[in-house]
């Protein structure tokens, strides 16, 4: 036992500054979502913080289809664009992990890092360098064009989620399945993807989410026509601080929230021992 | 099966060679490109600018602001998580997650009801008495810096709570049977063991303070320009492609130079420091 006495009151300043300092910074991490879902309830023409009643009024005009059309257009655009770049990330990303875990660890070492260079790199120069070699080939921006810059751009997390699973998987599983005369096909349905699911359900829901909000991609990819929906409200924020901007916010926040409950399992990170 | 992985790793391969290495490759030679040749002229007309350089001065120091923010801010959340017992762990990962795929622009749009005029920093600044008349830290580089903070705060706290969750809790016990004390322990303990998640969260909080398009127009306002901004503007509005492929390496450069040295120092303290 240590026969120095502890001094209570540095003990005391560390305690105050872990719980309360550390409680402060919780709240300023998590005080802006609160904020904005409860201004997408507020009664009051303006952004006027603490809203000034309780109404439906701006969820009432978001859902009006003729006050809205163009918001639920951009909606419908880009609630396309994420499943297709699901889609997209789905059959290059998924084949990629399984891949990966049958090679030779110096090239896989090799590869990996070409894989993932995506997602350090600044989407907004992705975009650019894209828009120009679409346009030397004589592709006009599209929603076509933006599902596949979305899928070069994110595939990589589809990747990176099913490959942390698959890196922990046992490769003799598979082998054990095919020594007992299962086919490659076989193995696959019924062994390697089963197994790689939890994973894949992870990259899924990452690469809809961050195609869903994706502006610096869109932005030089999607054409007039196919306006997405964080362009949209962009547009509504800087042209008129419409408050509709709040009930978009508010289904968006609530989507990702039941999106969360419902993936936690998912998304935890492993547990270890 | 014995066959070889790469046939299905090919497909994503390519993928990426074509369409992520072969638009980077592009973009750079655009940038050099001139009438009779490779020109340094663009970049010459880039750095030649007192306009432009001083955007990318505001933007090396919004980057660097907010590395300093959100790491005065993830330290303490994740000496939180590290003292906390499974239900507080298990909660601080949710609220951290949260805002973190809750989508840029909506945390923006909080942001602007939070800095503006009738927002609740004003009231209360009204309501304290410290100023007079309702104030809007909107269009401010503070506003702008407390916003990218909240922003880009997962960012850091999550790897700092990767590295936690994989220590084990006995070794600040041995520092405190040893006699020392809490501060101590956090200097010379914790904060060693959280660098090289702190590297890799300055990364991931630079690279997207730099490129936050959205964020800092809107909180940024017309008066405080950023490089991406910078670039819209010569694609959109001004058509000078080559101009905002040059603009574009050098903000590529910049953040890739800043990521080798910040990957460098990590590898360098895995050698040389803890085993």
């Amino acid at each position: 036992m240590p026969d120095r006495r502890e001094n209570p009151i540095p003990v005391m300043l560390y305690k105050a500054f872990v719980y309360g300092f550390g409680g402060l910074c919780v709240i300023y991490l998590v005080a802006p979502i609160v904020i904005a879902l409860t201004m997408s309830f507020t009664s009051g023409q303006t952004l006027k913080y603490p809203p000034q009643g309780f109404s439906l009024r701006w969820y009432a005009a978001l859902l009006d289809p003729v006050r809205s059309a163009t918001e639920h257009i951009a909606a419908w655009n880009s609630l396309k664009i994420a499943g297709l770049a699901v889609l997209g990330s789905l059959i290059f990303a998924v084949p990629a992990t399984i891949g990966m875990t049958r090679m030779k660890l110096s090239a896989a070492g090799t590869i990996e890092p070409l894989l993932l260079a995506p997602l350090v790199l600044p989407s907004l120069v992705y975009g650019l360098a894209a828009l120009i070699v679409a346009n030397f080939i004589g592709f006009k921006p599209s929603l076509w064009l933006t599902v596949a810059g979305h899928v070069v751009v994110f595939g990589p997390l589809m990747y990176r989620a099913a490959s942390v699973v698959a890196q922990g998987l046992n490769p003799s599983l598979a082998e054990a399945s095919t020594t007992m005369g299962a086919s490659w096909f076989m193995t696959l349905r019924r062994v390697t993807l089963p197994l790689l699911m939890p994973g894949i359900l992870a990259g899924a829901f990452l690469v809809f989410i961050q195609s869903l909000d994706n502006v610096s991609v869109s932005l030089f990819l999607a054409d007039a026509r196919t306006t997405v929906l964080p362009l949209r409200m962009f547009a509504l924020i800087e042209e008129s601080l419409d408050v509709r901007v709040a009930a978009i916010s508010g289904i968006l926040i609530a989507v990702t929230l039941v999106g969360l409950l419902v993936a936690r399992r998912v998304l935890a990170p492993p547990r270890q021992a | 099966m014995k066959a070889s992985g790469f046939p299905y790793v090919l497909p994503m391969l390519l993928l990426s060679v074509a369409f992520f290495a072969t638009p980077l490759a592009v973009l750079v030679g655009f940038s050099f490109a001139g009438p009779g040749g490779a020109t340094l002229e663009h970049y010459a007309r880039f750095f030649g600018d007192a306009f432009n350089f001083r955007v990318l001065v505001n933007t090396a120091r919004l980057g660097l602001e907010t590395v300093i923010g959100t790491t005065l801010l993830g330290v303490p959340i994740a000496l939180l998580y590290w003292h906390g017992g499974r239900n507080l762990r298990q909660i601080l990962i949710f609220l951290t997650l949260i805002p973190m795929l809750t989508s840029n622009v909506v945390r923006t749009f909080a942001w602007i009801v939070i800095l503006g005029r009738q927002g609740p920093i004003s009231e209360a600044l009204v309501g304290l008495g410290l100023t007079g008349m309702p104030t809007s830290l909107l269009f401010t580089e503070l506003g702008l810096v407390m916003a990218m903070c909240q922003i880009d705060l997962p960012l850091i706290i999550l790897p700092l709570i990767a590295i936690l969750s994989r220590t084990p809790v006995q070794l600040t016990e041995a520092a405190q049977v040893s006699g020392a004390g809490p501060w101590r322990i956090f200097v010379t303990v914790l904060l060693p063991l959280m660098l090289p998640g702190l590297l890799a969260g300055w990364i991931l909080v630079f690279a997207s303070t730099s490129s936050s398009f959205v964020t800092q127009a809107v909180i940024g306002g017309a008066r405080n320009v950023y490089v991406p901004q910078l670039i819209y503007r010569e694609v959109g509005t001004l058509f000078d492609w080559p101009l905002a492929s040059a603009i574009a390496v050098v903000l590529l450069l910049s953040t890739g130079c800043l990521l080798v040295a910040l990957t460098m120092m990590s590898r360098h303290r895995r050698l040389f420091g803890h085993a």
